[in-house]
């Protein structure tokens, strides 16, 4: 591993200073279990780390207002247990409870667990030159494109890259339009998270649509109704503690015994949190059954490019999503 | 740190680095000593890496703690190598596989995925920090009881993670300590008696 200078900062503002001394090699660690990982791998290797977990400022839940707001150093773990989340979006809770296990949950954050990087075994396992990876370094090829790819993404992927979003939280807000808050050289602005998230095209390296030098500092979620009649389901290669081979967060409103409006988002199978528009709309006036569902959850993989071994995606993600329709109908308002 | 070659520039030798520890385990095992005094000489770092050294203080089990780390340092890399507390293990270094768990003021985390600097003014508990005196804690006491390892390797992040779960209150079923125990692998398959050390060890530990 390279070496580093290591800094702890204060405030906000100082750790923005001190990214702008510091320059482009240097990088902010929250709860670092996605960064150091990555470094102990030689995938990233900052020459400067600015600690940014000590922020008081980044730390808070607010559930009053008419925004959820979670301050981007809130931890995984305190997010997942909060109770109005629990209660009131049951999706949030179970996207974070679902993920990693209980130690990362009380290391990691929910601002850092947006930037969570690709388990493409090509991009984590290739660096010093054993596989090529685009993302990685840019112009060097695609190892996984004709390669392992049963974990690959079927949507949104290019000649360049096929690395799939491994997030479980960023799939629930995506869902219910949250907005990422960020903080940098140039000042504070928000993002719709739609707009956060880049398709890899030919530039893969470049995931998030960040300045440098720009900190997340909250997330906020507009309230909806349909967070009580929500959930995130989740289906991996074992029972937990497994990234996802597919997963859906639905919410409902749900009208007469019919659905009025489906907040349709899906993971494991994007090269970035997918909302499923398409399926959204079909859902709309139709029962809460599983065939229904199932009928509208297949219009999510309409575009789909699946490689050699992850074609069991489109049939998987669709049952998940038909499944998790039916989960949510069920939940008590 | 991982980073094997880079050893001799620290300039530590196997050999220092075992010796250091271990009067750094004894030193820790007999409060109350003032605890600059038990240290081990602190790391020499030659002059190219003085910048990226840092010196960490910290409370381990209870004993306040001062010592030179390499800004790469895990914490876990710190506790093995450099305090001779080898109770956490190394098992995947990347926080897959939960042995290296310890509690960092109060939570549990992977100690392996913690740097160390991060470590700086808060509380570490560790495996060796949980008896009192002679008599074993209950967590301990129920692995034993249920016979809740094979070739123990596991056992130590087990019964740190384990610990941890049923404070949480994470533990009020089977399912729920399998959901909350998953971070934590054993190869040797001994989930059903960890499983069942933790249920008898959480009645005592409400108790308690």
């Amino acid at each position: 591993m390279r070496q580093f200078t290591y800094t702890r900062a204060r405030t906000t503002a100082e750790a923005v200073t001190a990214f702008g001394r510091a320059g482009r090699e240097a990088r902010y660690i929250a709860g670092g279990t996605s960064l150091y990982d990555l470094m102990k791998l030689g995938v990233e290797r900052p020459l400067h780390l600015i600690d940014i977990a000590d922020l008081d400022e980044m730390r808070h839940v607010d559930t009053a207002g008419e925004r959820l707001v979670f301050g981007a150093g809130a931890l995984m773990a305190d997010v997942a247990e909060n109770p109005v989340v629990r209660r009131d979006y049951p999706m949030l809770s179970e996207s974070l409870s679902k993920a990693a296990s209980q130690q990362l949950r009380n290391m990691a954050t929910v601002g850092g667990n947006l930037l969570q990087r690709t388990r493409c075994p090509y991009f984590r396992h290739g660096a010093g030159g054993i596989y090529p990876c685009n993302k990685r370094e840019p112009g060097s090829g695609c190892a996984a494109i004709g390669g392992l790819d049963r974990g690959q993404a079927v949507l949104g992927t290019s000649s360049a890259c096929t690395a799939v979003s491994p997030g479980d939280w960023p799939v629930a807000l995506t869902a219910l339009d949250a907005v990422v808050e960020l903080t940098g050289p140039a000042g504070p602005r928000s993002l719709p998270i739609a707009d956060f998230y880049l398709l890899p095209g030919s530039t893969p390296d470049r995931e998030f649509a960040m300045l440098p030098g720009e900190i997340i500092t909250g997330i906020a979620v507009p309230k909806t109704a349909a967070g009580r009649r929500s959930t995130y389901h989740k289906i991996r290669d074992r029972e937990s503690y497994a990234f996802a081979l597919t997963s859906a967060a639905v919410a409902l409103t749900i009208d007469g015994g019919r659905i009025r409006k489906a907040h349709v988002a899906i993971g494991g199978v994007g090269t970035r949190p997918w909302r499923a528009r398409q399926t959204e709309v079909l859902l709309e006036g139709r029962p809460p059954t599983r065939e229904a569902a199932l009928a509208a959850a297949h219009a999510a993989f309409a575009g789909a490019r699946p490689g050699k071994e992850n074609a069991f995606k489109l049939e998987l993600g669709a049952r998940t999503i038909a499944d998790a329709v039916v989960i949510a109908a069920e939940r008590k308002v | 740190m991982t980073d094997r070659s880079n050893d001799e520039t620290i300039g530590i030798t196997r050999r220092e680095t075992l010796h250091g520890g271990a009067v750094a385990s004894l030193a820790l095992a007999t409060p109350p000593a003032p605890a600059a005094a038990q240290l081990p000489a602190p790391a020499r770092l030659p002059a190219h890496a003085r910048e990226f050294g840092l010196q960490l203080a910290t409370s381990i089990n209870g004993e306040p703690v001062s010592v030179a780390i390499d800004a790469r340092s895990s914490l876990l890399d710190v506790l093995r190598e450099g305090l001779g507390l080898t109770g956490a293990k190394k098992g995947c270094d990347h926080g897959q596989c939960g042995a290296c768990t310890v509690h960092l003021d109060g939570r549990r985390v992977a100690s392996c995925l913690t740097l160390a600097a991060k470590a700086d003014g808060r509380e570490i508990v560790t495996i060796e920090g949980i008896a009192d005196g002679e008599t074993l804690h209950p967590m301990q006491q129920a692995f034993i009881d249920h016979d809740a390892l094979q070739c123990g390797y596991c056992t130590p992040g087990q019964i740190m993670a384990a610990i941890a779960c049923v404070k949480e209150g994470h533990a009020s079923s089977r399912e729920e300590i399998r959901e909350y125990m998953s971070g934590n692998i054993c190869r040797c398959g001994a989930y059903v008696g960890i499983v069942a050390a933790i249920e008898q060890a959480s009645t005592k530990m409400r108790r308690a």
